[in-house]
């Protein structure tokens, strides 16, 4: 079992769960993630490590409420716990020794992004960080990227920070000269915006994909995505690849698998909480006549 | 509950047919996930017993992989002693629920056994399966021998029947056992792999639950190649028992292999078995495809055929590029199959899986094969037959055609020597090229069976005994075991 030791409401839809997982904070490298089951009947679910704090034996796993699995575990309050996290998984990312990195990302993105950049401001890499969302609820995280390097925060709807998207931001960013890679986590429209936006001007573009796993370890296959042409598997290859060789369109479709369960789910999770609440409200009413 | 009863003569026994296993309808079985075999009764076990001849030369147990005492128990069952014929058959198979459920009993006991000379072999498996359920329902009348305690410890890496066996060997010879398990289960294949109608999960659960009790530890979500490393371990434990099976899904590397719909049959079965997509309480979600197509003639592509059925399919169609005679499948397994409406299309294979505009797949594309000269593994070579192409029209495809080593734990120990398929490389004693490291199961042979994982985990565990005791290598196994596990070529999967 795995005990919450603390949360945080980061933006309407995103939270941040520090939990209990003493092995996996002590030698988990950027880039990697965990795959979390809550419990009895729950789904196995990969979820990246924000942040890990060896000494207190925690990991940090920022978690966007969008399908039943992800609304059960940021439900969960400090005291309660998640039964199994497998990992650390994946590989570590590929990180440049020196120059200028730019970090850009988009929603819960956001927090893959942020270890990269710790790891490269210690490294002596200037980091440069874009971070966007749909306006200024959205935007997560500037303060701790604020101390790994400099932060350029976007809203779509000009409410905070720089109108525009995130690839504005990094357009001007390359153009002012000197970038030597840009490391992009967020939706898969937005890598593969970057990915368009950064191929031309040849800078290295390192994405992590969110593919649908099971395993976590190379033996369903189901995390399948197409690299350069070939098969490759995101959970033991990746998750994160080279943006300029990554089918993003085939990415997305895969994505959809499940999305008539998915709601499907997520309808009568509401539907249990809908009746929860008028049961609850019934007794309240009874206890009080 | 010994009876006396007078013994048969040779004559009456040989009058007394083979008892057919109770199974649940065809039709209402494939709709459901409960047993196919509903397993004997005390009555048919009895009377399947007294058809053992108790020949002097005893080939049954020479056919067996772990080399179980076949006559023995069945020699106290038919007495009528259960108990005497459970510690029997427990004293040599720590898994026996399992195998009397799972093992190709035909190929191996079965096969050699005199009765089937003449007509049928003895129901071995039946009758295992009968005193090993007993066993299960009755613990407390079993005898529990206690070891005296060594102070080693072994670390058993992954909790499938290689790994679950050689961890109740070790246990039970005083050392101190902890299992590594990637999974949040324990049970490797047995939960992942095998469905509930072939062998129930709480059946397993059960012979689990019966090593924690005899002081196995298991530590589940532990991957030894990312959580903790396979030098890492050595250092903390006095010997390591590597039996991490092979556990990468083969592709068919044709077109359209990535559309929606196509599965890895261990990633449909992990759905359905492992995370219980079949039950509607689970949340992990499975296609419930309406014309399934699964490729491949094992035991895995019958095991994920079955299950289609099960899930609502309407078509449900094994594809295989042999013939019937070629099925690697246990003949029960098709048997079932076939029982159950599936439809079987020999001597084809696919090119191409073809798919709508939004990326669901609504066809495979095959071509006709027609064999040709024996391969090396000597059956026919498929050859395709060129402008026999055609479209099989389905929603699903699962891909059954075999699996291949995982190279996690192996790319974090590089002193591991593994040949070039990855697999490890072992001595005749089951030991690595790392000294303290024994490794068993399908990561040595390659895919393999259940049983033949359980005989190199009740193998090794003796030379990883032996290895602690500081007396390796361990004293020769008869030289029947080496020519019986030479025959046993690895070519079905279970």
């Amino acid at each position: 079992m795995h005990t919450i030791r603390a949360k945080h409401h980061l933006s309407p839809n995103v939270w941040r769960l520090v939990v209990d997982a003493p092995r996996i904070a002590e030698i988990r490298q950027p880039g990697q993630f965990v795959i979390v089951r809550l419990g009895p009947g729950a789904e196995r679910i990969p979820l990246t490590i924000a942040d890990a704090d060896p000494d207190a034996g925690t990991i940090s796993l920022v978690i966007q409420s969008v399908g039943k699995s992800t609304y059960d575990l940021v439900e969960l309050e400090p005291g309660g716990a998640i039964t199994d996290i497998a990992g650390p998984l994946g590989r570590p990312t590929d990180l440049i020794e020196a120059g200028h990195a730019v970090c850009v990302g988009g929603g819960v993105g956001t927090a893959v992004i942020l270890p990269i950049a710790r790891e490269l401001q210690s490294r002596g890499v200037r980091v440069t960080s874009i971070v966007g969302g749909r306006s200024r609820e959205w935007v997560i995280m500037e303060e701790e990227l604020g101390e790994a390097g400099d932060v350029i925060a976007c809203t779509d709807d000009g409410s905070y920070g720089r109108p525009g998207f995130v690839t504005e931001a990094l357009k001007d960013t390359i153009e002012a000269g000197g970038v030597d890679a840009v490391y992009a986590v967020g939706p898969v429209p937005m890598m593969r915006a970057v990915s368009e936006l950064t191929r031309p001007f040849e800078v290295p573009t390192t994405v992590s994909l969110n593919a649908i796993m099971l395993d976590g370890t190379g033996m369903c296959g189901g995390c399948r995505v197409s690299i350069g042409g070939e098969t490759r598997y995101a959970c033991v290859d990746g998750p994160e690849f080279d943006g300029h060789l990554v089918d993003f369109a085939a990415l997305m479709d895969r994505l959809s698998t499940y999305r008539v369960f998915e709601q499907e789910a997520l309808a009568k999770r509401e539907a249990c909480h809908i009746e929860a609440g008028e049961k609850a409200a019934v007794a309240a009413t009874e206890a009080r006549s | 509950m010994t009876e006396q009863r007078p013994p048969l003569t040779k004559k009456e026994r040989m009058a007394i047919d083979r008892v057919a296993m109770p199974e649940q309808d065809p039709e209402l079985r494939s709709i459901n996930f409960a047993e196919v075999n509903q397993g004997l009764t005390y009555q048919l076990a009895l009377l399947e017993a007294q058809r053992c001849l108790e020949c002097p030369k005893e080939y049954c147990i020479e056919g067996c992989p772990v080399s179980v005492n076949i006559p023995r128990f069945i020699r106290f069952l038919r007495d009528g002693d259960v108990a005497a014929a459970a510690n029997s058959l427990l004293a040599d198979n720590a898994l026996p629920c399992v195998t009397g459920r799972v093992c190709p009993q035909e190929t191996q006991c079965e096969l050699v056994c005199l009765r089937g000379k003449t007509g049928k072999p003895v129901a071995i498996g039946y009758l295992e399966r009968y005193v090993a359920d007993w066993a299960q329902a009755h613990a407390d009348q079993l005898e529990h021998a206690t070891a005296t305690r060594t102070r080693k410890s072994v670390a058993v890496i992954g909790s499938g029947p290689a790994g679950l066996t050689a961890a109740g060997e070790l246990v039970h010879r005083g050392h101190e056992v902890t299992i590594f398990e990637a999974f949040h289960a324990a049970g490797g294949v047995l939960i992942y792999g095998i469905p509930e109608f072939r062998l129930p999960k709480d059946i397993v659960q059960a012979e689990v639950d019966r090593l924690k009790e005899a002081g196995v530890k298991i530590e589940p979500n532990a991957i030894i190649g990312k959580t903790f490393t396979l030098p890492e371990l050595r250092e903390r434990f006095d010997a390591i028992f590597v039996a991490v099976g092979a556990g990468l899904p083969v592709f068919m590397n044709v077109p359209g292999e990535n559309l929606k719909g196509v599965y890895s049959a261990n990633e449909y079965l992990t759905r359905v078995n492992l995370m219980g997509a079949w039950n509607e309480e689970s949340d992990t979600p499975i296609l419930h495809g309406r014309r399934v197509a699964v490729v491949g003639g094992g035991n895995v592509a019958m095991d994920s055929v079955r299950t289609a059925r099960r899930l609502g399919a309407t078509d449900a169609t094994i594809v295989y590029r042999r013939g019937r005679e070629e099925l690697p499948a246990r003949i029960e397994e098709v048997h079932h199959a076939e029982q159950e409406g599936v439809e079987f299309r020999f001597q084809v294979a696919p090119v191409e899986v073809i798919g709508d505009e939004k990326g669901w797949v609504t066809g495979l594309r095959c071509i006709e094969m027609a064999l040709g000269e024996p391969d090396a593994s000597g059956r026919r070579r498929p050859e395709p037959i060129p402008g026999s192409e055609f479209e099989l029209a389905c929603d699903m495809v699962v891909v059954a055609i075999g699996t291949r080593a995982n190279p996690l734990l192996t790319a974090t120990a590089p002193e591991l020597v593994v040949n070039e398929r990855g697999y490890l490389q072992t001595d005749e004693h089951g030991m690595t090229s790392m000294p303290g490291v024994f490794a068993g199961g399908d990561i040595v042979r390659g895919a393999a069976t259940v049983i033949l994982a359980m005989g190199d985990g009740k193998r090794a565990a003796k030379a990883i005994d032996a290895y602690l005791q500081g007396s390796y290598p361990p004293p020769e196994d008869a030289p029947a075991t080496e020519a019986r596990q030479a025959r046993a070529t690895a070519t079905t999967t279970a």
